[in-house]
Formats: structure tokens, sequence, C-alpha cells
């Protein structure tokens, strides 16, 4: 067993766990926004911010959003420890894309509730 | 045809290097890629390359044959070789110790991670632990693995983490003890395989499958093993 980790879960069952379910938050909030975008010919601002404005599309996207940056993280961690060997330099990269996924989400959250 | 070896010999090369043999099929006729083998050290006796029963029951001799890992003895030329040309080189990922022949250590290290031997703690029956034909069943496309290591040698996860991730064939030894009946150590093989690297590394993308000598599924088996730990979690 592995045991000096620096992973989401620190279990590799509890990983693949949130990656399979975010995947599957992510990907219904890509159908619906598609189905939207698809079913609305005439969108307009109007109606764009209407849409932004209801509370169980802000808990949609916020979901959305907290999805994707659990998946990136678990992500970009795998990819990291395969290719990343140097720790230093993989500590900066795992670094960097902790803080970048931090930004998007606090930026995300602004921009949702600034609507 | 045309055959081009790769030869390292740590003693006297600095670096390894493709050696190109031409070679004459005696009576064309379609010879397993362990026979060439042995027609090239003919020529030159200085080839390395390990073999032993040379009827795939071993496993000395995978090999890396026109890209393509599998067992030189079982491999007949006419499965591997384009263009009248063949491409032999050792299994990918190992460290070479000479020509055709890698240290196996990292894999047999994984291998002993997954402790293969049956582990009970009842006290033994007076002849033998017995199993119904139905447990006996789930051992099947599980016992038959010889070990070769052709399967976690084509596996990129097995090349980046050759010492955290077990590979395709540990695992499938691994789902060997855990789905055997007369196995009580369940819970704590399970517990030392829920790390993102022992079995989580496996992306399924099944290339243990696909060069099997022996036709097994570690794949599936990964799978099994990664259900056990879903239904274990709390």
């Amino acid at each position: 067993m592995v045991t000096s980790i620096t992973s989401f879960g620190r279990s590799g069952l509890y990983d693949w766990m949130i990656q399979r379910v975010t995947a599957v938050v992510l990907l219904a909030f890509t159908v619906f926004m598609i189905g939207y975008m698809l079913f609305s010919p005439n969108l307009d601002y109007q109606q764009w911010k209407e849409l932004f404005e209801c509370t169980s599309m802000r808990i949609f996207t916020l979901m959305a959003l907290l999805s994707m940056a659990a998946h990136a993280w678990i992500g970009m961690w795998s990819i990291s420890t395969d290719y990343i060997k140097p720790t230093g330099i993989r500590f900066l990269f795992q670094s960097a894309c902790g803080l970048l996924t931090f930004i998007y989400v606090v930026w995300g959250i602004q921009i949702l509730w600034g609507v | 045809m045309l055959v081009s070896v790769y030869r390292y010999n740590p003693e006297i090369d600095d670096a390894p290097y493709m050696q190109d043999i031409h070679i004459d099929i005696p009576g064309g006729k379609d010879i397993m890629v362990l026979d060439l083998l042995q027609l090239l050290k003919d020529k030159d006796p200085t080839m390395g390359y390990r073999r032993s029963c040379r009827e795939g029951v071993c496993g000395s001799d995978g090999m890396n044959m026109n890209g393509r890992n599998g067992l030189a003895c079982i491999t007949p030329l006419s499965e591997v070789v384009e263009n009248d040309k063949l491409v032999l080189r050792p299994l990918p990922g190992l460290p070479v110790i000479r020509d055709l022949v890698v240290d196996m250590s990292q894999f047999y290290k994984q291998y002993e991670k997954i402790k293969p031997f049956l582990i009970n703690d009842t006290p033994p029956p007076a002849i033998e632990r017995l199993q119904s034909p139905e447990e006996r069943a789930e051992l099947d496309g599980l016992y038959e693995c010889i070990l070769c290591a052709c399967c976690s040698t084509a596996c990129p996860s097995f090349w980046w983490n050759p010492d955290k991730f077990i590979g395709p064939s540990g695992l499938l030894q691994a789902y060997r003890f855990l789905a055997d009946s007369r196995d009580t150590a369940t819970t704590e093989r399970l517990a030392g395989l829920d790390d993102p690297f022992s079995v989580f590394r496996c992306h399924g993308i099944m290339n243990c499958v696909s060069v099997c000598p022996k036709g097994l599924n570690p794949t599936k088996a990964i799978g099994k093993i990664r259900n056990m730990l879903i239904s274990q979690a709390t």
C-alpha cells in the first residue's frame, strides 16, 4: 500500500468515486446548457439573466462549478504524479493547479451572485 | 528476412543499439520467434535472451515483437512479421540487464505486495480445505497467470509508477486470492489496496487484455476488486 499521498481524499476509492460523481454532474450541466441554448433560438441578455437569477439554476451552476474544481484537481493530481517526477516541480505544478482552481471557484461564485 | 534486435551489453556498450541481421528461414516454414532467436544465437553466440520451457508455460521469454508484447515461444512469425521485417526489443519499462533480458525485480516486488498465498486463520482440517465446484470455478481465468510480465510492461500506468501501481499481473493475482473461498483475509487484503496508486492507477485502457499470451483479463479482475472496495466502504 502506498501511504504517502497528497491527493484529494487520500483514498483511491474516495477520489475515484468523486471523479465519477462530479463527471455525472458536469454531464448533466452540459446537456442542460446545450439543450437550453438549442431550444431558445432568440436567446437575449434578459432571458439569460432571468435564468441565472433563479435559485435552482444558481444551485445547479454552483454544483457544476464545484464539481469541475474537484474533478480538475483529482485529474491534474493524477497526471502530475504520472509525468512529473521531480518532487519540487510537481509541488509547484500542483500548487498552481490548486490556486487556479480556487480562483475559478471564487470568481465563478462572484459572477453567479453578481447577476 | 530482416531482424532488428535490441542489443546492449553494459560491460562493453556505452548505449543500447539496434542490430540488423538478415536471416533465411529454413524451408520457408512458419517457425516461432523463439526458434528464430536460436538461429540468431547460432550466428552470434553473444545474443542474450531468457527461455526455458519453450511452450508458453514458464513465462521466461516475454519480449516486445514488432511493438507488441508476447511470449516468443508461442508466437509464430506469421503473426508478427510485417513486410518481411521483425523488430525485437526487451519488455518495455523494465531495466535492461543485457540484450533482451530485463530486470524483473520491480515486477516481483509488486507481486509480493499482494501476499500471493492463502491466508486462513481457522484451524486446518484433518485432510484439506474443500471447495464446491462453484467456488473453484471462481478461480478460473485467474490462476492461469504465469507471471511473464507481458501485461504489466504493456501498461503505461506501470511504466510511470512501477514502484506504486501494482500492475495488471499483480492485481489479477490479488483478485485470485480475494475470490478464493478458502482465504479469510479479504478485509486486510482490500485495506492494502485502497490508495490512489495500487489499484486506482488503472484507467482501463486494456493493453493488458490485448497482450496476455494466456488470454486472461486483468481489467475485469481489477473491476471486481474495485467493486469489492466499493461494497466494503461505508
